[in-house]
């Protein structure tokens, strides 16, 4: 079997120094990435999911290039002149309000090389008809836009210097719902007609059901959970993905959920927990747990828990 | 530059991002702004064409009407060698009101890149650059302008760069403190990930956005600049004779303060009536453009 990957990450750690005593030495690490392994394949669609600071963001900017992870390697296959993009959460402060549209869009390219006037506005306004804008807005300023025409505007920028691999960081999450299905439904139009892999980080279950082919549900800076998206989101293992999926408001929910909220905090990413991160919180927890734990392939997923991994039938071997 | 294609005319492209009709509105709500900008206004005009507005020839010696009292043949009446105290105050504007402008557009452009720059670079530069901004602002400024002036020698472009060079920090730390702002943006992380450089971001990010604070500190600047320049002429280090400028004129009009008050009276008048006039419309444009410091 061979995999088709864009980039490969191997072992990521992200560590930042917080507070510096008198000689500049600092107090601790904050660790927000704790050993990502990711295949990422080409022309598909990666959701990761988690709650707040569990490292998405942190392992966006790693995908992006912007930060060097402090250990592991990131394996771009894929030419030196094309790059990975990103469409970011909030299309207020994405846009620079002070460039007329057709900059914006095509800033990618004239940032990195010079390029005639007449070119850039050609490219622009290809683009902005690729994503649905009428070529008048071309010398319009972004803050005369609606949010789902800014994350237009946005897409197309990310579109301009033709990369391979986009990192939709929230890309709905601050549009109205009829808006949301329609830039979902531009990204889907597009990946089809230009081979794009997506990186989706989301909060949305539904939305990541939708739109990705393979989802990775991180928490504490780890994987703990990565396979196709319907298997995961329909039959999750990790008793992490099942609390994240259980604590959803729907309106078909009948009770359970206190329970399923009960002890959710965070652990502190400054000091790891010993031991399996998620023991704390989990119902599973018991003997093997207070080892670190490995991704364990299951029927269709990996998944990071001992306990799973043990009350799982092998069908995989078979 | 990254873009050597910029199509339109750059101030034309500034003019149009203000929201004139926006500022009318509000400098109509504020009495005090607009009457300080009419009287900018009025300022401007007569000291412009101050060729027609004058009734002598300001340097024109007539000693039989020295010391004439304010009437009809001499309005502001004359001084110790019979000159027009009216036509001298009008030619005297132009002085206090070029220096005024040239300070702060050059206060202001160096000030803001190297602000920008310091912001945007960060690190030990950055901590190199403000330690010696502060260092300038430890010393009481009107010291350091006189000092300045007194090594350059006196005339008035030198009190000029004087002034220009102390009023310098005030910008650094304006730009400076807008440029960390603007750095936290997405769209500069955008940037970023282009690969963009930092004079590209620094060109297209960075000073457009922290433009308008920058002109509301040149607006309030303009009144205490032209302030400070008839104060340096006043002690002797600004503009020289025979060439008319209100502090010198106030200066020499001292020595005659008991008998003929005039002679001091109406250039300290333009003083005070050009430098108020351009603090309240200052002010007036910082609190439209800028609600979050208005002064309470």
């Amino acid at each position: 079997m061979t995999i088709d990957s864009v980039m490969t990450l191997s072992n990521i750690h992200m560590r930042f120094p917080f507070g510096e005593d008198w000689r500049g030495r600092p107090h601790g690490f904050v660790h927000a990435l704790n050993g990502i392994d990711l295949e990422i394949l080409r022309g598909k669609t990666l959701g990761v999911v988690g709650e707040s600071g569990c490292g998405k963001s942190t392992l966006a900017q790693v995908l992006m290039g912007i930060r060097k992870p402090s250990e592991g390697e990131v394996i771009r296959n894929f030419g030196a002149d094309h790059d990975v993009q990103i469409v970011f959460q909030d299309p207020q402060s994405s846009l620079n309000a002070r460039m007329p549209v057709w900059r914006v869009i095509t800033e990618p390219v004239f940032a990195v090389t010079k390029r005639p006037k007449a070119e850039l506005r050609a490219l622009a306004a290809d683009l902005a008809a690729k994503v649905g804008l009428r070529p008048e807005v071309l010398d319009r300023y972004p803050h005369e836009f609606s949010g789902g025409q800014r994350q237009r505007i946005a897409i197309a920028r990310a579109l301009s210097s033709d990369p391979d691999v986009i990192v939709l960081d929230e890309p709905t999450s601050a549009l109205d719902i009829s808006i949301q299905a329609q830039i979902l439904n531009l990204l889907k139009d597009l990946q089809a007609e230009r081979g794009l892999t997506y990186i989706f980080i989301s909060h949305d279950i539904s939305v990541v059901r939708y739109l990705c082919d393979e989802v990775a549900v991180m928490y504490l800076g780890q994987v703990v959970e990565h396979g196709a998206s319907d298997a995961v989101l329909a039959a999750p293992k990790h008793p992490y993905t099942r609390l994240l999926l259980d604590s959803i408001p729907t309106m078909r929910a009948t009770g359970g959920l206190g329970e399923s909220l009960s002890n959710t905090d965070l652990p502190s990413n400054r000091n790891l927990p010993t031991g399996c991160f998620f023991k704390d919180r989990c119902e599973l927890a018991g003997v093997g747990c207070d080892v670190r734990q490995n991704m364990v392939p299951t029927e269709q997923a990996q998944v990071r828990c001992c306990q799973t991994a043990a009350t799982t039938p092998q069908k995989v071997s078979a | 530059m990254s873009d050597a294609t910029v199509s339109v005319n750059p101030i034309k492209r500034v003019l149009s991002r203000v929201d004139w009709g926006y500022l009318w509105y509000q400098i109509k709500k504020s009495p005090l702004t607009l009457g300080g900008g009419a009287v900018v206004l009025i300022v401007l005009f007569l000291v412009i064409f101050a060729p027609v507005f004058a009734t002598h020839d300001p340097n024109a010696i007539d000693l039989r009407a020295r010391l004439a009292a304010p009437g009809w043949e001499h309005f502001f009446g004359t001084d110790e060698v019979g000159r027009d105290l009216y036509s001298r105050i009008l030619y005297g504007g132009r002085q206090s009101v070029a220096v005024g402008f040239f300070v702060v557009l050059v206060a202001g452009f160096i000030g803001t890149f190297v602000g920008a720059f310091a912001g945007l670079i960060g690190g030990r530069v950055d901590v190199v650059i403000m330690r010696l901004m502060d260092v300038v602002l430890s010393v009481p400024s009107l010291v350091l302008i006189m000092a300045l002036a007194a090594a350059l020698g006196p005339s008035l472009i030198n009190a000029a760069i004087a002034i220009a060079l102390v009023r310098i920090p005030i910008y650094v730390r304006i730009s400076r403190g807008q440029t960390l702002l603007i750095r936290e943006m997405s769209f500069v992380t955008a940037a970023e990930t282009f690969k963009a450089s930092k004079l590209h971001i620094l060109r297209w990010h960075i000073l457009p956005n922290i433009l308008s604070p920058v002109m509301v500190q040149a607006t309030l600047d303009l009144g205490s600049t032209i302030l400070l320049a008839s104060a340096l002429s006043f002690i002797g280090l600004g503009a020289q004779q025979p060439t008319a400028e209100w502090g010198a004129m106030v200066a020499t009009g001292r020595n005659y303060i008991l008998d003929q008050w005039w002679y001091s009276a109406f250039p300290g008048f333009a003083i005070l009536i050009t430098a108020t006039a351009f603090n309240l419309l200052g002010d007036g444009i910082r609190d439209i453009l800028d609600p979050k410091q208005k002064a309470r």
